[in-house]
């Protein structure tokens, strides 16, 4: 079966629902420590949500130098799929592995809402499983959500195809160009804003055309990893 | 004992919302004459011996690569604190 790893920080939130969503999805979630450099030879990495580190300093700024963070970042250059979800995109831009940042959202509330974002780059490692263009809903949940980077890097990431998911219906961070999410030049390091894994299992996620809390449209992400790693 | 401040401010470039949010409670409260607030962040770092050139270099190396992030953030000073009690 193949195996995933999900790290914990020391304030992360959403290890075992990112957990859960793997094993929903059919792999087998291992529990990878943020002070253990070993990533236990998993096939692919989860960096879940919450608030490593207090978001002390900046946030994700203290985790990028966790020694699981040291083999991520190797192992994402040969190729690794990782996923950053929420703090976890905020580590991986912290740790050069995604350009940009994220600051304070532009209103300077907390945001928690069900987000529907449209799906710009169906061919990364975790995005196979949709269609290009099409519309998904899922959890967002954050205060230091919007993205920002120079005009030069959005330029780059829009003439490359990097980002990966835009918010619709209306810009809930001040995000530069409604930008939700992007990936690397090679499409296996995926971060974004918003939680896929919070819309996985019917009764649990956000509204769907099913009836109320029937929406699951983020499990994908994690059958797209499974289908992508055995070919 | 010596200390060294690292200031950090974030770039002119990059909205500063908590800036805005504090320029406009000072507004609330009577001090209209600030038209703008930026903020920003103030390290002290403090070594044992004196501040030498070679640890103005690494607080600056410091600030650099851990205490700003310079894709919103900028290194604005770095200077010694001449303050301190020896």
């Amino acid at each position: 079966m193949t195996r995933i790893g999900v790290v914990t920080f020391p304030g992360t939130l959403d290890d075992r629902d990112a957990a859960r969503a793997v094993r929903l999805a059919g792999g087998e979630p291992v529990a990878l420590w943020h002070a253990d450099a070993d990533l236990h030879g998993v096939d692919a990495v989860v960096l879940p949500g919450g608030f490593s580190y207090g978001d002390y300093l900046r946030a994700g700024a203290i985790s990028r130098f966790a020694p699981v963070m040291t083999e991520i970042v190797d192992a994402a250059h040969r190729g690794l799929p990782v996923l950053g979800i929420c703090n976890g995109f905020q580590v991986l831009t912290e740790a050069h592995l995604l350009p940009g940042s994220m600051i304070k959202n532009d209103h300077l509330h907390f945001v928690c809402r069900e987000q529907v974002l449209s799906v710009e780059n169906a061919d990364t490692a975790w995005t196979r499983d949709y269609t290009q263009g099409e519309r998904i809903t899922i959890p967002l949940k954050n205060q230091d959500g919007q993205y920002v980077a120079d005009e030069r890097t959005l330029d780059e990431l829009e003439g490359e195809g990097r980002v990966v998911f835009r918010y619709q219906d209306g810009n809930p961070n001040g995000s530069r160009r409604g930008i939700a999410g992007i990936c690397n030049a090679r499409g296996n390091v995926v971060g974004l804003m918003p939680h896929p894994e919070h819309a996985v299992e019917a009764g649990f996620g956000p509204d769907g055309p099913k009836g109320p809390r029937s929406g699951t449209d983020g499990l994908r992400f994690f059958t797209s990893v499974l289908h992508a790693l055995v070919g | 004992m010596g200390r060294v401040v690292v200031d950090v401010m974030p770039k002119p470039e990059i909205l500063d919302p908590q800036g805005k949010a504090v320029a406009a409670a000072l507004s609330r409260l009577g001090f209209g004459q600030f038209a703008s607030v930026r903020q920003g962040k103030r390290f002290e770092l403090e070594v044992d011996g004196d501040v030498t050139d070679e640890v103005l270099a690494a607080a600056r190396e410091a600030g650099e690569q851990v205490l700003s992030n310079p894709v919103i953030e900028d290194v604005v000073a770095v200077y010694a604190d001449e303050q301190v009690p020896a």
